[in-house]
Parts: C-alpha cells; structure tokens; sequence
C-alpha cells in the first residue's frame, strides 16, 4: 500500500528539524524567534505525518504494520521497523505531546534556545524510534540513546540542584539499562538475531527466561519507575524545565511500561508468570506508600512526580495480571496518563513561570484571580483521582478488574490508592487554588494567557473524550493485546499441564 | 612483482621496506639540510605513511608468509597495520604546532615516528617470538625517545625516562618468558608453538605467564600500568595522542595473535589471567578516573579501562572474541584521536590548558568544540547511537557467547562507573559558567577534529562494512 517509508519519516522528520535549528545560525532575538518556530513547526508536520499512520493502520490485524526492513550489522541484526496497536498509540502520544512541549517553553527558555529545541527534537527522534524499533539493537540504540539529550535538558536549563539530579538520573537508567544490554546479547546467541518479531517466536529455555527477564526488568523498572527503584524521578522531575517534565512523565515513563508489554512478557512468558507476584507486591507498594509520601509533600511537581509512580503501579499491576482487561487497561492507562500528568506538569509551569516558586504554601487562593487557570487544573486534578467521565478513570478500573481476576488481595491494595490519589491531589487543589488570597505577592496573577490556553485546552478535550468514550484508543490496540495475552496464557498453560502430566 | 632474495619471497614485507628505506631517505635530508627542514620532513613523512597505508591495502587478499614463517601478512594484519598507519599520520599532522616552535625544531621527531611504526608493522606481522621481540624493540626504543622529545622539559624528561626503565624491565620479562616457551616447545614459530603445546605443563605456562606480563605492559593493562599516567601526562600531547593509539595497535593486535595462534591449545591457562587482567584494568581505569583533574592524566586512565573492555574480546578466546577486539581497537583509535584533537585545540592565549575546570563552559564559548567533546566522551562511555557503544556490543557479545557472565556483568558495571567522569567533563562544559574565550582552532586540529567526530557520530551508519571487514580479518586467525 505504501511506497515510501512512513514510519521512518515519522521517526526521523525530528532529526531533520533539529539540523534546520542547527544551520539557523546567530545568537540574536531573530535568531531565538526562528528557532522556536522552526521546532514548533517540525514537531506539528511530524504529528500529521503520525496521523497519516493512524488513518491507514488496520485495528483488525495484531500484527505489526508499516515494516521497513534493511540491511545494518552483519549476521541477525537489521534496521527493522514497525508499529503493532500496543505501540502505536505510544507513538501518536509523542508526537502530539511534543507541539506542547514547545509552545510551553515558549516564553520559558531564554537563553540557549537553539540548543535547548535541538535537544527537544533529536529526544523526540529517539522516543518515536524506540516505540517503533523491531530490532533489539536499534530498540537500544533509541531507548538509550534518548538518555543524552534529557541529560542536557535537565543539566543546562534545570533548576537549582540540576547537577546531581540530571547524574541521578542518567547513572541510574545506565544501570539498569547495561544489565538488560546483556540479556539482549544473550537471546541474540538464544535466537542466532536480535529481530523482535522472530525472537517472539523463538522458545527461550527456563534458565535463561528467568535471567533475562531480571535483566529487563532492572531496566524497565527504572525507567518505569517501580518502587524502590523510583527515587531519580522526583529529583528529576522537580529540576528539569516544564516541557522536560512534561516529556518525561508523559513520555519516557511509558518506555518501561511498553519495554514490559513488548519483551517480558512475550519473549519470557513463564518467567513473567513466575514473577508475576514481585511485581504485584512492589505495585501495590508503590500505589499506597508513593501516594502516602505524595501527601507530605510541599512542592508541586515532587508531588505529582510521586503520584506517577502510583499511577505506574496501576500500569505494571495490569500488565502483569496477563488478562485481557488488565493488559489493555495498562495500555490504556499509560495514554491516559500521558495526558494527564504532562497537563498537570503544564499547569505548574504556568504559576511557576509567573512566581517562580513551587512552593505550594507560596499559593492559595488563585480562584479569585485566575478562573479560567482554576477550572483547568481542576479537570485535570479529577482525571489524576480518576473521577468517572475522565480518561484517569477508565485505565485505572480496567487495570483493578483485570487484577481482580488473579490477585484479590493486590487488587484490594491497589484501590486504596484510589482513595488516597483523591487524598493528595484534592489536598494540592484545595492549597493552591481554593481559600482567600491573602498573599501580596499573587495579587497580580494574570490568567492564562492565549498560548497557555493553546496548550491546556486540547488536552482538557482528550482528557474528557477518553474518559467519556475510550474506544478509539481500546480499539487501536485491542487485537494486539488480545493476541499477547492469548501467546502469553497458552504458553503459561502449557507448561502447567506439562508438569501436571510429570 | 616477484621479488625474491635468498629465497624468501619480498612481496608481503614490501610496504615494511618502502617504510624503512623511506625513513633512511628522509634521515639523510634531514641529516644534511639541518634543522630547517623539520616541517618538510614532516610532511613527507605523512605522505609516507599514506604510500605505505595504500601498498597494505593493494597487497592481495588471503594469508602469505615468508622468511619461513616469521613474517605473515593476513587479513587481520592488513587490517590491525592499517590502523596503525592511520594513527600515526594523523598524530604527525597532529604534531605539526608542536613542532613548529622554534625551540623544538627537530626533525627526528618524525623520522623516530616512522621507524616506531616500522616496529608495530613487523609486531603485527610476527610470526615467531623473534620478530615479535624485533618489532617490539625497534617500537619501544622508538617511543622511549619520542616521549622525551620536549628536552628542556623536566616532565617530558621524567616520562622517557620513566618508560624506558619499565618498558626495558618488561622487554626483560617477555625475553625471559619467551626463552621459556622455547624451551619447553623446542620451537619459536607460533604455529610450532600450538602444535606442541596442546598440555599445558608448569614450565610453559611460566613462559606464557611472562610473556603476557611483557604484553600487558605495552597495552598498559592493569597492573602493569603504572608507567601510563604519568608518561601520558609528562609526554607533550601529540606524543601522548601518538601513545594512545598506534602502538596500542600494534600491541593489541600481536597480543591477539599470540594468545590465539600460538597458544590455542591452552585457552584454559591464559583465559583466567585475561579474565583477571581485563577485570583489573576496567574497575582501575573507572575508579582511579574519578579524581583526576588534569585531562591528559584523565585520559590515561581512561585507555586504560578501554584496554580492558577491549581484553574482555580476547579472553573469551573465539572467532567473535577477535572481531571485538578489532572493532573495539577501531573505534578506540577513532575516540583517542578526536579526543586528543580536542586537548590539542584547548589554548588559551597561545598557552596549551589541561586542567579540566579550564573546559568550564566551553559549550559558549566553543559550541562546537563542546558538542564534539561531549559526543566524544559519551561515545567512550559507550552510550548509542555512538560508535564507543558498538565497540562495547561486539566486546561483551562475545564473552556473553563464552559464558563468562561474571567477566560481562563486572565489565558492564565499570562502565557505568566510568560513564560518571565522562559526564563530569560534558557537565563542566555544558552546566558550569565560562572560564575565559580559547583560542581559534588550527586547521590540521579542526580536520582531524572533523572526520574522528563525524565518525564517532555517524557510525551506526556505516557499521555494516567496518563489521565485516573486521569479521573476514577475525577469520583469518583461526
């Protein structure tokens, strides 16, 4: 159907745009505006390229689409690309995140702004590559790739302490990553190639499942993160400039979530079923004692930073659950969450630019000043509880139901978070938002300005359509999940019956 | 060309001659024309150097020997003198500033240059522990003078000096090890070598155990690489640039060939000292790199890790073992010159800076100097899409395949370790405030600069060739 390579244009359209920057030459206020404009046009031309991918993606075939094959490295290692329905939608999430990003740094980022763009798309060219890599190499390449750029983000144009939390976060995702680099060289000699597709129908022996599925996971639960592994993020979060935030908990975060949904468990089936429980147990601490620590919290995006460590609790627990529900429920709740957490990290952005603190006791009382700003924050406030009518809703249900069906008590755990997810946020509502302005310093807050409303208003619409009617999203990812969660239970099945006959 | 006296065929060592007539030649105009003729020299000598590089390159595919046995030309030498050849002309284009101080116009310079890359291309093509021994001299006793070029410097006199003792206590022990070997095998050739020695009995193992201690010392692996810190930082920096690539070269590449043609038959013995010394190297090159703050001190530490990640290709003693070892040298070679490149272009008011606080801020003052730098260093820590990474891939991919999972994960484990100082440096450039402008770039700086950056960069590109090319020559060991 296709004759040229959409996939690849969609990945590497970026990489284009930040050589453009590049070549823009000087120093000046022209030279800034150009710049700025120059990526935000880029990251726009790459969303209508990813749309043209959604329009001619078959929801009925599980299987991966768009695939581009050429030779790269020597014997089993290929530049192979593809998208199936559990990375496509990852994909369109980036490419749409992305025009936000810029427009947030807009007024933001003052100096260094033609680097700071070129980071921004070279990180958009790595994250679109990573969900879309068929190869293990090449999903390295990208998935580590990404670490430099975000180590530069965070360093040059971060906050107070950037030094040691852009290192925090680079030594800590390396760390985990080169112990999953091994387990790939390992299923390269399991499989004689390092080809996603065939590695999936490849039998990896007990032994091994269980060694590269701990490999993984170290990486994964990083980037995710898992509890205990979580502690990189808030200092990264609350360091890095709004759009870096924004791009790594609506973004990075998800690299974990899809490395679990598109290796673990299809490559080490029976060791996922084996581990199934460590991950129950480490979500649902991660659900209750994140959301326990997001309440003591007293800067705002640290206590969002804590609460998406709670959501990915939510994500892991239903992958692991191995159901139908529970698998499309994580898939769900990761584009949900995406939105969501990347508004909420705009939100702050935009009273952090006008007060620069993040301090919640520096605010209370914007309702008075800011109305338009009060109503905003409070869609996306209810979506992070995950009030019925918002997308936060529909991924979190899906996911408890799916774990309801194979771990009761995890799944009773985990509804606590519920509660206290609405303890925490409505709290950070109620400080900043609601009460008498009494403070002199926000007696000139302005409301939210055109651009502002620009980047919050689309996201408030998805956050209510996805809450309201969910089906594009479940429908785009539907047949591949279903075929995952059948590979997955048939291979766990066929190994109980194997011992059963012993 | 049939060239043949005493009937030894003179075909396969034609380059080595071209080189070693060519050296003579340009001894002589030297000789006679004084001192002024440095820069003339010098460029000669490159231009030498490329002569000699193309004659490799046309020599016909497939393995040839002569003077019976002693001098083999296969694909692996082809590739490894190559190499070689490249980084010692980039490093005399390289040496060009140094040399064009009026105080330090001396044209031996690049004459010993040559004569040193003479000895790596016999080391290369050894056959047998006496051309092995040949060009190992006839390298070291070439570098011992160079690394004391900068006569009126008393660092630079510390350092010859300093690597000249060591190194000749080294040469001492491989010659003794070597002695041993002779004497428990009756034989010098290689191949006569792994043909007796498929037992190992304790008096062949204490010739091979000495004769790899001579070999770790000249790849500088742990621990017998103290001499490397300090020669690195006394030498002048083009002759550090030149340390740090050729002769490493030379010597990892007759390391390979000993361990895995002359001894295949014993993998057993010398994997373990391998497993050990690669280990060693990584977790010092890591740790030890951590409070350095001189750049050339930095770096030296910093070769040696390489070393060692470039060891754990060797020690798991297989086809794939050797195509790392070749990729990583590759690749290495790339890094060092452009890193080198980089040190060299850092002046400020004519004055060379090697502190790494004088690279404070770099990435406004120099933004292009920065990225390269900071690409670079991150390419040594080996992250991708960067070319240090895929030297690390076929490294560890072969000692996966080999079993040795606790050499891979420890190996693993340093780099992330090691990744912490590169970072320092990028974080000096990039987070810290300008420590003052530096000075323009030379143009012989900036080109080299160029092309071992866009390499570095651009690799993943073209890595499909580099790695079959490094596959056919790991073949041709076995």
């Amino acid at each position: 159907m296709t004759t040229w390579p959409i996939l690849s244009v969609t990945t590497f359209l970026p990489l284009v745009g930040a050589l453009i920057v590049y070549l823009s030459r000087g120093d000046d206020e022209a030279a800034k505006r150009n710049s700025r404009w120059i990526a935000l046009w880029t990251t726009l031309i790459t969303f209508a390229v990813s749309v043209i991918l959604v329009m001619r993606f078959d929801p009925a075939n599980p299987d991966f689409q768009f695939v581009e094959k050429a030779n790269w490295l020597a014997t089993g290692i290929t530049y192979h690309m593809g998208v199936d329905g559990i990375s496509l939608p990852l994909v369109i999430l980036t490419t749409a995140v992305m025009p936000f990003c810029i427009i947030a740094s807009w007024k933001a980022i003052t100096n260094r702004v033609r680097e700071y763009m070129m980071a921004f798309l070279i990180l958009e060219t790595l994250m679109i590559g990573t969900f879309s890599a068929l190869d293990l190499v090449l999903f390295y390449l990208f998935f580590e790739g990404g670490l430099i750029p975000m180590f530069l983000i965070i360093g040059v144009w971060g906050g107070p302490r950037r030094v040691y939390a852009s290192f925090k976060f680079f030594l800590y995702t390396l760390l985990g990553s080169v112990l999953m680099l091994l387990a790939i060289m390992a299923l390269y000699w399991n499989g004689g190639t390092t080809d996603i597709p065939t590695l999936m129908h490849t039998a990896v022996p007990r032994g091994l499942q269980t060694w590269a599925w701990l490999a993984f996971f170290a990486s994964f639960a990083v980037k995710m993160p898992m509890w205990p592994v979580h502690t990189w993020l808030p200092d990264a979060h609350v360091e890095a400039p709004t759009a870096g935030s924004v791009v790594l908990a609506a973004i990075l975060l998800k690299m974990g979530g899809y490395g679990f949904l598109r290796f673990s468990l299809p490559m080490f089936p029976l060791a996922s079923h084996d581990f199934a429980p460590l991950v129950f147990t480490l979500s649902a601490i991660a659900i209750i004692y994140t959301s326990l620590v997001a309440l003591m919290q007293e800067d705002m995006k640290k206590l969002i930073a804590y609460s998406s460590v709670a959501h990915m609790g939510f994500v892991t627990m239903g992958i692991f659950a191995g159901t139908m529900q529970g698998v499309a429920g994580g898939v769900f709740q990761m584009i949900s969450h995406g939105i969501v957490s990347g508004a909420l990290f705009l939100c702050v952005g935009v009273v952090y630019d006008r007060l620069h603190t993040r301090e919640i006791a520096a605010y209370g009382g914007l309702v008075n000043r800011m109305p338009l700003y009060a109503l905003t924050f409070m869609v996306f406030t209810m979506a992070n509880v995950g009030l019925p009518g918002t997308s936060g809703f529909v991924g979190e249900f899906m996911t408890l139901l799916g774990t309801f069906k194979v771990s009761i008590p995890t799944a009773f755990f985990a509804s606590f978070g519920v509660i206290l997810s609405a303890a925490y946020a409505l709290w950070l509502y109620r400080k900043v938002v609601f009460g008498a302005l009494v403070k002199p310093s926000l007696a000139n807050m302005k409301d939210l300005t055109f651009r502002e409303c620009l980047t919050l208003f689309p996201m408030i619409a998805l956050t209510i359509l996805f809450g309201v009617y969910p089906k594009p999203v479940l429908d785009m990812s539907a047949a591949s999940v279903q075929q995952l969660v059948n590979n997955y239970n048939s291979a766990v099945t066929a190994v109980k019956a194997a011992a059963l006959l012993q | 060309m049939n060239f043949v006296i005493a009937g030894y065929q003179l075909a396969p060592v034609l380059p080595e001659l071209v080189l070693a007539v060519g050296a003579m030649a340009l001894l002589m105009l030297g000789a006679f024309r004084g001192q002024g003729t440095t820069s003339t020299v010098t460029s000669l000598a490159v231009v030498l150097l490329i002569v000699v590089g193309a004659l490799v390159y046309m020599q016909p595919a497939g393995k040839q020997v002569t003077f019976g046995g002693s001098f083999i030309v296969d694909d692996f030498a082809r590739f490894m003198k190559i190499l070689a050849l490249i980084g010692s002309a980039v490093t005399l284009v390289l040496s060009t500033e140094f040399l064009s101080d009026p105080s330090r116009r001396i044209f031996e310079y690049a004459i010993l240059v040559l004569l040193s890359t003479l000895g790596m291309m016999v080391l290369i093509s050894a056959g047998d522990l006496i051309s092995l021994y040949l060009g190992l001299e006839l390298m070291s006793l070439a570098l011992y003078v160079v690394a004391a070029s900068n006569r009126d410097n008393a660092k630079s006199t510390e350092a010859g000096l300093k690597y000249f003792v060591l190194g000749a206590l080294s040469s001492g022990m491989l010659l003794y090890g070597a002695s041993l070997v002779y004497g428990f095998t009756g034989t010098v050739s290689f191949t006569g070598i792994a043909a007796a020695a498929t037992v190992s009995n304790v008096g062949l193992v204490f010739g091979l155990v000495f004769l790899l201690v001579g070999l770790c010392f000249k790849v500088s692996a742990v621990p017998f690489h103290m001499w490397t810190p300090d020669v690195y930082e006394g030498a002048p920096t083009p002759v550090t640039a030149f340390f740090a690539s050729a002769p490493k070269v030379a010597a990892l590449a007759v390391f390979t060939r000993v361990t895995l043609t002359a001894f295949p038959g014993i993998v057993s013995q010398w994997q373990q000292i391998l497993v050990f010394v690669s280990i060693a190297s990584m977790a010092l090159g890591s740790f030890a790199a951590i409070g350095q703050t001189n750049i050339k001190r930095l770096m030296a530490y910093s070769s040696i890790g390489h070393m060692g990640f470039a060891l754990v290709g060797l020690a798991s003693g297989t086809v794939e073992g050797a195509q790392g070892v070749l990729m990583y040298i590759v690749i290495y070679v790339a890094m060092t010159l452009g890193s080198f490149a980089i040190i060299l272009a850092m002046k400020r008011n004519g004055q060379a800076v090697e502190q790494i606080t004088d690279f404070a801020g770099l990435s406004r003052t120099n933004p292009l100097l920065a990225f390269m730098f900071a690409m670079l260093l991150f390419s040594l820590a080996g992250i991708p899409p960067l070319a240090g990474f895929f030297a690390k891939w076929y490294v560890f991919v072969a000692a996966i395949k080999a079993n040795l999972f606790t050499l891979a994960v420890i190996g693993v484990l340093t780099s992330v370790v090691g990744a912490y100082y590169y970072l320092a440096i990028v974080k000096t450039m990039y987070f810290d405030e300008p420590a003052g402008q530096v000075d323009p770039v030379r143009i012989e700086v900036r080109t080299v600069l160029a092309v071992a950056g866009l390499f570095n960069l651009l690799f993943a590109l073209f890595a499909g060739p580099v790695v079959s090319v490094a596959s056919a020559a790991a073949k041709s060991l076995f």
